[in-house]
């Protein structure tokens, strides 16, 4: 399963897409932001599968944290009403602080796991916290053509 | 002769589809129809106007100074919180980009399987289960989403809206799950404002009646008559709204969910959101976590972003960067009811990719909502 990707940086500008496949949201606990944990088959080949789960619970755990309705929540909803909400030009919300750090986590596995496999993650935020979606590009390394591409062999060939 | 091109910088929110007003480079965020808003903002400012005008010199020195204070006070909270309401995203969803458009349409496929030709092909609905409670999702054709539960179509506003409360005219804009606590802060303060002024101004007239009589009081101070006629018409509405909304919050309902009578407990349904306890329900509402807008309107548009699959360009369509403000179809049916409880020619037009069948001579809008002759930015979506 070994591709060639060195870094994020080819892989964003030099790869071409094959596909895209979506990580859908999880309703079951109610409209809290989850991810469905189902690791979606068309990336059999191209990541283990602990890896993705990993990362879906981490990001999940995230929401969670983001979204926990307790003291602190309570404190920030009272003094800004206080404030009839204008504290927020100045402060942070919680929500905020914990969306950067998603953003950051993403970034970081991107790095490290994803992009040398030839994925990239897309931060859920810019798709309206809708899905999770993973870019696909072409397997350039194998020599062997990998299902989910139909470029390869032709990229390979091309060189 | 060269051309020389200025490329400005375009913002996201000019490409957004839906019906809505953008202000200040996209800071502020409203419906089209601001006719009602700009009324609700002349009924208070006036009426505090002849309050501080005609009352509160009077009142400051024959009562107490905090009298006009607390009014002041009171009277910039409730702009705030109107000001507030109306100018955030309510919580707007965007629509599906055209891969994850079509990754929702071959998922909807595949569960399907293969209808035979003739045949209308199932509602697309999504089942899940909350709480021991089954919901229903419906798909948006409009947005090209399933809806997250709870989440609504506004037909004004042309956008899906999470957790869809309704469409206010007053504050010009939709209550949905970000703007929800400003709006009952909005309600609750102005219903406190309204009886503060309409007890004052009682208080004034009897207090001067006293002095003077009743008939030259009111020819000093005319304003007082105009006063306690607005808050007098006034307070049933908007106590009558917030005694309701607060009503809604400690069953944690939406205004759309009570309408549609959606957890109305026939057939055993009941409200998986709700907590069982006011206090709890209360609390998520008012004191639950402020949620950030996904919509990004202020972002700077990259080059071969990709546009909505709600609003795609035809490719015999000159570009034309200026206009950029109209968009979209609205669905000719206002209300968020899917093709399928509708005529079965439009839900049978809306599957027309899934398999051949003879179009109906007028494409319905609904399923397929017509390109736009416009939209420049249109760049071909990554393959």
């Amino acid at each position: 399963m070994a591709t060639e990707f060195h870094n994020l940086q080819e892989l964003r500008h030099n790869a071409s897409l094959v596909t895209k496949v979506f990580v859908q949201r999880d309703y079951t606990e109610g409209t809290v932001c989850r991810f469905q944990a189902k690791f979606p088959s068309e990336l059999d080949n191209r990541i283990e599968r602990t890896l993705l789960e990993e990362t879906v619970k981490t990001l999940n755990s995230y929401y969670v944290e983001a979204e926990k309705i307790g003291g602190q929540s309570y404190l920030e909803g009272c003094l800004a009403c206080a404030t009839a909400y204008f504290v927020f030009l100045c402060m942070e919300t919680r929500y905020e602080k914990v969306l950067k750090k998603i953003s950051g986590y993403i970034h970081e596995q991107n790095e490290k796991i994803y992009a040398p496999r030839g994925l990239l993650l897309t931060d859920p935020i810019e798709r309206g916290m809708r899905v999770l979606e993973i870019s696909v590009f072409e397997d350039r390394g194998s020599g062997s053509s990998s299902p989910s591409s139909s470029m390869s062999s032709a990229g390979s060939s091309a060189r | 002769m060269s051309a020389v091109m200025i490329t400005r910088k375009v913002r996201k929110w000019e490409k957004l589809p839906g019906k809505n007003t953008f202000c200040c480079d996209g800071r502020v965020m409203m419906a089209r129809q601001k006719g009602v808003f700009y009324l609700t903002l002349f009924l208070i400012v006036g009426t505090c106007s002849l309050f501080f005008a005609f009352e509160c010199p009077y009142l400051a020195v024959h009562l107490s100074p905090t009298v006009p204070v607390f009014a002041i006070v009171l009277f910039f909270f409730v702009i705030a919180m109107l000001l507030r309401t109306s100018f955030s995203d309510p919580g707007v969803l965007p629509r599906a980009l055209p891969e994850e458009a079509t990754f929702i349409e071959m998922e909807i496929e595949a569960a399907n399987g293969n209808v035979p030709a003739g045949q209308r092909p199932p509602p697309r609905i999504r089942n899940v289960q909350i709480n021991n409670q089954i919901v229903k999702l419906k798909y948006c054709y409009t947005c090209k989403i399933f809806r997250p539960p709870r989440a609504s179509h506004c037909s004004i506003c042309d956008n899906c809206v999470d957790r869809f409360d309704h469409h206010c005219p007053w504050v010009g804009n939709c209550v949905g799950k970000r703007n929800y606590r400003y709006f009952y802060m909005f309600t609750l303060s102005l219903s406190l404002l309204t009886i503060y002024i309409f007890t004052f101004d009682i208080v004034h007239v009897v207090m001067r009646s006293v002095d003077n009589g009743f008939l030259n009081t009111l020819k000093e101070t005319p304003g007082t008559v105009l006063e306690v006629l607005v808050c007098f018409f006034t307070l049933w509405s908007v106590v009558g709204l917030t005694g309701f909304h607060t009503y809604l919050i400690s069953l944690n309902q939406t205004t759309n969910e009570d309408i549609k009578g959606s957890w109305s407990g026939k057939n055993r349904v009941q409200n998986p959101y709700s907590h069982k306890n006011c206090f709890k329900n209360c609390f998520e509402v008012l004191c639950g976590p402020t949620y950030p807008s996904v919509l990004d309107r202020r972002g700077v548009m990259q080059e071969g972003s990709p546009v909505s699959a709600a609003s795609a360009v035809p490719p015999s369509s000159s570009s034309n960067p200026v206009s950029q403000t109209t968009k979209t179809t609205a669905p000719l049916i206002p209300n968020e009811h899917t093709p399928d409880d509708a005529k079965p020619s439009i839900a049978d037009s809306a599957e027309k990719n899934s398999s051949p069948r003879e179009e109906t001579p007028m494409a319905p809008p609904l399923a397929s909502p017509e390109p736009d002759a416009e939209v420049a930015v249109a760049k071909d979506p990554v393959h």
